[in-house]
């Protein structure tokens, strides 16, 4: 704990380019610094399902207008942390949880922060495309505004913004009216994206946003990622380690061997396909396991 | 193995069938039972049977001329329903809703066990309680609504007397179709995809806001088709509004005075003393109410199964 909150501060005021790398601390978990303000932090982050420690004090930075991958094998945690970034974990009954997350410096878990308040400001896109089957295409790209009860004129303006930052726009801007199912696979996972741009989130979580997709969509939501991080913070869980190296800046690796998941190493992603501190990193970008 | 596998199979097949052929073959007899004695009436007293508001067993002799039409009561048994729906629909949304999404996680199982439980056991016996309760409360009740709402034609109520009302028996009806809907809407909401009310909380929305946003939306038809099995049971409904309501042939759309009736406590009322003829007339107009809910429960199934096929 102590170390990485020094770390933290002096990230903060050092104006250093590159990536230093911290000590690995006695829980196994690392943490990879930069020069960049940070969007998203976790401190000693635990959860448990029941009895069932999941999680064991993860401690990880998220630099701003970055994306940073989670990657690891099946089961070791990495959508659970996912969804404590955004406080999504505390509807699972049985769930529990430890630690800090911290956003612009102040803890989301204290106890006078307003949960769906917090949630505007942290986007969440999903595996599975999963447009709002009884509305349109642009009632779904509004659909977060609806929710949070937000006072905006410019309907229309929103409508293209983010469908035209979600890459979508193009193609689907003489049907807005249509069903969202009605659009593909790929489509339909950008206009999730589209609709969780609409309420202007600073970070954005995806977990395996692409593993329902063909290549192609892929690609082109990887491109959407890409241009998405030039103004907010993307964290992405992918099994696809060409995926993780083609869009992330940052990558962290998860592991469980039987016991709860640890983070292993976090670094930038080149350094972490090239020239991982542990040799488990190494065998895992590898491929030889997972 | 694999003959072994499919002779099973092939049993359990035809022994599945002929329990639906079955069930299928005794509802058309009843159907064709209760026309076969009622076809007589049909054909004395033409579509006046349906529209008429006279039932007059007449003397032996034939001086006073035996005469039978089942207007009021037919329309006693929609109103009595429609109110019932009334109540019931709501009430039972609310109650699906709680029980999915703001119990608390320990007492839920319990509550959904409870419910279930209780949409099975006969509604007689939420019509007894409600019998209970409601005859002085619902009383109370009508004697407010008359006192604000009076000049609505629908709430006049002449008399001053607000007992034993169609209203009355609407609430005691609602009681006995709350468990059924309830159970069926809790059912449909819980099959919501997490994934849908996950992406209402992520994009900052409130559980009232996914509910209104997907699970509504989501349950609708299903909650259709759950009212109207309700609706199914209220039409058919004997006993609560034969002990409720005081049987008077006269149209009577002013809910809260105290007059009404509906076919079952009809046929009830008249059963044990009916002449031959009356007892065709009886039957025929079980016949009516026979054809009215069947065609209710099949809109009810047509509706659900219209959702079950909706959902991938
Ligand atoms: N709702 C839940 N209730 C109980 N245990 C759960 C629940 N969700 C996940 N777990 C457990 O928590 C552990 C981590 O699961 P998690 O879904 O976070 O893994 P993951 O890394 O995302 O795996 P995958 O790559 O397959 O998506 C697993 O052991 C899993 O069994
Ligand atoms: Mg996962």
């Amino acid at each position: 704990m102590n170390v990485v909150s020094q770390v933290g501060t002096e990230s903060k005021t050092s104006k250093e380019n590159g990536i230093i790398m911290n000590e690995m601390s006695t829980s196994g978990a690392s943490t990879a610094v930069v020069e960049r303000p940070l969007g998203l932090e976790t401190r000693g982050l635990h959860a448990w399902f029941g009895a069932h420690h999941v999680l064991s004090d993860i401690n990880l930075q998220f630099p701003e207008r970055s994306v940073t991958g989670l990657i690891g094998p099946s089961g070791c945690g990495k959508s659970t942390f996912l969804r404590m970034l955004n406080r999504m974990h505390e509807f699972i009954p049985s769930a529990a949880m430890a630690g800090e997350v911290l956003m612009n410096g102040s803890d989301i878990y204290a106890p006078e922060v307003d949960a769906a308040a917090m949630r505007l400001k942290v986007g969440m896109v999903f595996q599975k495309p999963n447009p709002f089957p009884a509305m349109t295409i642009k009632e779904n790209v509004l659909a977060g505004i609806k929710l949070a009860n937000l006072k905006v004129s410019n309907h229309d303006d929103i409508v293209e913004k983010c469908l035209s930052r979600a890459g979508l726009w193009k193609e689907v801007k003489d049907r807005l009216d249509a069903s969202g199912g009605s659009l593909s696979g790929g489509q339909q996972q950008r206009l999730c994206i589209a609709r969780s741009l609409a309420v202007e989130p600073t970070i954005l979580l995806m977990d395996e946003p692409c593993s329902a997709l063909d290549p192609g969509s892929t690609l082109r939501i990887e491109e959407t990622i890409r241009e998405l991080a030039e103004k907010i913070t993307v964290v992405i869980v992918t099994h696809n380690m060409q995926q993780a190296s083609r869009v992330s800046n940052y990558c962290a690796f998860f592991l469980s061997d039987g016991g709860p998941g640890v983070l292993v190493e976090a670094d930038a992603t080149r350094k972490m396909f090239t020239n991982p501190t542990d040799t488990r990193t190494a065998d895992y970008v590898q491929g030889k396991f997972g | 193995m694999h003959v072994v596998y499919s002779l099973g199979d092939r049993i359990f097949r035809r022994v599945v069938t002929a329990g639906a052929v079955t069930s299928l073959l005794v509802l058309a007899l009843i159907g064709l039972f209760l026309f076969a004695r009622g076809v007589e009436i049909f054909r004395d007293m033409g579509p006046k049977f349906i529209t008429g508001t006279n039932w007059t067993a007449g003397s032996g002799d034939g001086i006073i001329p035996a005469e039978f039409s089942i207007g009021p009561m037919l329309a006693g048994t929609i109103v009595t329903s429609l109110i019932a729906l009334f109540f019931a629909v709501p009430l039972s949304i609310a109650g699906a809703l709680y029980m999915e999404f703001f119990a608390p996680a320990k007492i839920k199982s319990t509550l959904v066990s409870m419910l279930d439980l209780a949409a099975a056991i006969p509604s007689l016996f939420f019509g007894l309680w409600g019998i209970q309760v409601f005859s002085s409360m619902g009383e109370r009740w009508a004697a407010l609504t008359s006192h604000y709402l009076g000049w609505f034609p629908l709430f006049n109520n002449e008399l001053g007397i607000f007992g034993r009302s169609p209203f009355i028996a609407g609430l005691v009806l609602a009681a006995m179709i709350v468990p059924i809907i309830t159970s069926v809407s809790r059912e449909v909401y819980s099959r919501t995809p997490r994934e849908l009310v996950d992406s209402c909380y992520a994009l900052g929305g409130t559980r009232w806001g996914a509910i209104r946003a997907v699970v509504l939306p989501f349950g609708r038809s299903g909650v259709v088709g759950g009212a109207m099995l309700g609706l199914g049971r209220a039409l058919g409904e004997t006993v609560a509004v034969y002990l409720l309501l005081n049987l008077v042939f006269k149209y009577n759309f002013n809910i809260l005075e105290s007059e009404g009736g509906n076919i079952a406590s009809l046929i009830a009322t008249k059963f044990g003393e009916a002449t031959p003829y009356e007892l065709k007339a009886l039957l025929a107009a079980g016949f009516v109410l026979f054809l009215l809910t069947l065609s209710v429960n099949m809109a009810a199934t047509a509706v659900v199964q219209r959702t079950a096929k909706a959902q991938p």
